[in-house]
């Protein structure tokens, strides 16, 4: 490697008190597979010097089943259920974005009323993701039980949303290309408006027990700082980038869907450091809370599916598509090249969470291990995208 | 500003870089992400010129995969003279196959995009080099190093060009088309129908003696 990062590799001299070089040694651990804090089955060969970390390798592929090759195997529609398992934590975004790419590809439309429940559930979806994401890192960074559980207790008022409304809490299976699977069934809408009515009280109090915590201040500022040139260069996208100050929200900037009739802001971080992206995903909550109360308010009736769209022997035309969206992790997309038959001939996710981990070393180089595990959970990855 | 077709791109690129041929890869689907083929030994000189052009400016390499193209043959009728009478004649085409690795291009700055790169290898077996481009963007690196895993395409320039998601002793490309996994792919401990077929070519049952 040529750049920077290969000096680090070398033991730092230690002086004694009295002048005299004492003998050091590197310490090459193996973290992971089974960590707790890597959440999930991912590894970090890190090779430590003391405590500090003068290098760190990830190591993926632990959960690898090739879901790019499953999905070359089945029609376009039999993939909808395996996006699912990308990033569990957010089915319905990855359901979208795969809808978005066929969409592009075949030129289906999707009716008002669908767009709407697309916003309605991809907020909601944006809103448990990273009300977990707060819960586990403050996990991580040694606050037990409490912000986990709290933020879990909430997680579950959404997740009974998404159960009433697709059958499944996690595997959603939602989206069908030209709008959804079904409509919203009767009271939904009150049941989705109490709770973005409700989930301020909440934010208010997590916050206020939180966020100016001097816990999580001392832990986290100035840890795992990622300039904006290295984050736009490494392909860094989602609240990550926007932490390091980088206004690039998918939202805005490709308007898909409907996105440009809601009023909200992109907010953006100032230092790029762990607690810059634990505040963005806090204050990412609150522009989500009013994406949804417009939303659903202005949500009108009618056919949830385009009436051209079939669900068998649906073949699209020859070419390729990529579509990409805002997911919660970042920039989730999805690349088809389709040859006119009912498979794809090719298909491949491009995943947020994989790609954020390209500079999970150059921000844990000269850092302790204990920092790594918090830089690590600020990045907020889910394995089973990162590996897919 | 938007950003310019794939037309006005290669008259662009050809005129800013003497040498550089640039090819536009249709898309009759999307026709705004067309692509362009560029040869591999102009890539890195394209791919910096794109991300310094002050109208264009990608600084964001959002996506980078390989694309499998197994060679083919097609069946083609052609008139020809035989024995001085015109017939027509079955003849078969040999297609070559290659790989492609494509780049998704965006630019951050500019809020647009995407130009659409791609670079195809010599063949599939002994030349399946192309540049890499993570000297110019960083998120190349993992991306690249998954196209190499998966697809065996060999991205010259990487500094460092490993497995990512098979493990180090795996031999294959899984992500090729003609990839055919191993019969003991899956230990299975009661093998059974297809399995137990396949296996007994591997593991003969021992003699059962009387």
């Amino acid at each position: 490697m040529s750049d920077a990062r290969n000096q680090l590799y070398q033991i730092r001299p230690k002086v004694a008190p009295d002048g005299a070089e004492l003998e050091g040694e590197l310490l090459e651990v193996s973290m992971g597979p089974q960590h707790p804090s890597t959440h999930g089955v991912f590894r970090m060969d890190v090779v430590l010097d003391g405590e500090t970390v003068v290098k760190l390798k990830p190591v993926f592929g632990y959960l690898h089943r090739n879901h790019e090759k499953i999905g070359e195997g089945t029609s376009y529609l039999s993939s909808m259920p395996y996006t699912d398992r990308l990033d569990y934590f957010s089915s319905l975004t990855n359901n979208w974005a795969y809808a978005l790419a066929v969409e592009k590809l075949s030129g289906l439309v999707v009716p008002e009323r669908a767009e709407y429940i697309r916003v309605i559930t991809a907020e909601l979806t944006r809103l448990q993701n990273h009300t977990s994401l707060c819960g586990f890192l403050l996990q991580d960074m040694g606050a037990l039980g409490t912000p986990l559980m709290w933020a879990f207790r909430e997680r579950e008022k959404v997740l009974d949303l998404f159960e009433s409304l697709t059958g499944a809490r996690m595997m959603c299976n939602y989206m069908r290309f030209g709008g959804c699977r079904c409509d919203l069934p009767p009271g939904w809408l009150e049941q989705a408006r109490k709770l973005v009515d409700e989930y301020p009280r909440f934010l208010g109090e997590f916050e206020a027990l939180l966020s100016g915590n001097e816990i999580l201040m001392a832990r986290s500022q100035g840890v795992g700082r990622l300039s904006p040139e290295l984050a736009v260069s490494a392909g860094v996208t989602g609240p990550m980038l926007r932490a390091s100050g980088v206004d690039y929200d998918l939202r805005k900037v490709d308007r898909y869907g409907i996105y440009e009739r809601f009023e909200f802001r992109v907010p953006l971080g100032d230092h790029g450091d762990v607690f810059d992206r634990y505040m963005i995903r806090v204050l990412e909550m609150h522009e989500t809370l009013k994406i949804l109360r417009q939303a659903l308010q202005q949500i009108p009736e009618g056919p949830v599916v385009d009436p051209k769209a079939k669900l068998r022997g649906f073949r699209p035309k020859v070419g390729e598509s990529y579509g990409r969206l805002e997911g919660p992790k970042g920039e989730i997309g999805f690349y088809l090249i389709s040859d006119g038959s009912a498979n794809p001939y090719r298909y491949r996710v491009r995943p947020p969470s994989f790609i954020n981990l390209t500079i999970l070393e150059d921000m844990c180089l000269g850092r302790s291990v204990a920092d790594a595990v918090i830089i690590l959970g600020s990045v907020d990855i889910v394995l089973g995208e990162v590996d897919r | 500003m938007p950003i310019p077709n794939p037309e006005e791109l290669k008259t662009r690129l050809e005129a800013a870089l003497p040498g550089v041929r640039v090819e536009v890869f249709p898309n009759p689907a999307v026709p705004a992400q067309s692509s362009l083929l560029i040869a591999p030994a102009e890539a890195v000189a394209v791919a910096k010129f794109l991300q310094d052009e002050p109208q264009l400016r990608l600084d964001m390499c959002s996506n980078v995969t390989g694309v499998d193209w197994p060679d083919r043959e097609e069946k083609v009728k052609v008139k020809q003279l035989v024995d001085g009478v015109e017939k027509e004649v079955e003849e078969v085409r040999r297609h070559p196959g290659c790989l492609e690795a494509v780049y998704h291009l965006y630019s951050v700055a500019l809020k647009q995009g995407p130009v659409i790169l791609r670079q195809r290898t010599a063949n599939r077996t002994d030349d399946t080099a192309v540049a890499s481009l993570t000297p110019v963007w960083r998120g190349c690196e993992f991306q690249e190093r998954e196209a190499y895993d998966l697809f065996g395409i060999r991205f010259t320039g990487h500094p460092d060009l490993r497995r990512i998601l098979m493990w180090d002793e795996f031999k294959d490309h899984p992500m090729r088309k003609d990839y055919v996994e191993p019969d003991d792919y899956e230990y299975e401990p009661t093998p059974h129908d297809e399995v137990l077929d396949r296996a007994k070519a591997h593991y003969p049952a021992p003699e059962v003696k009387a």
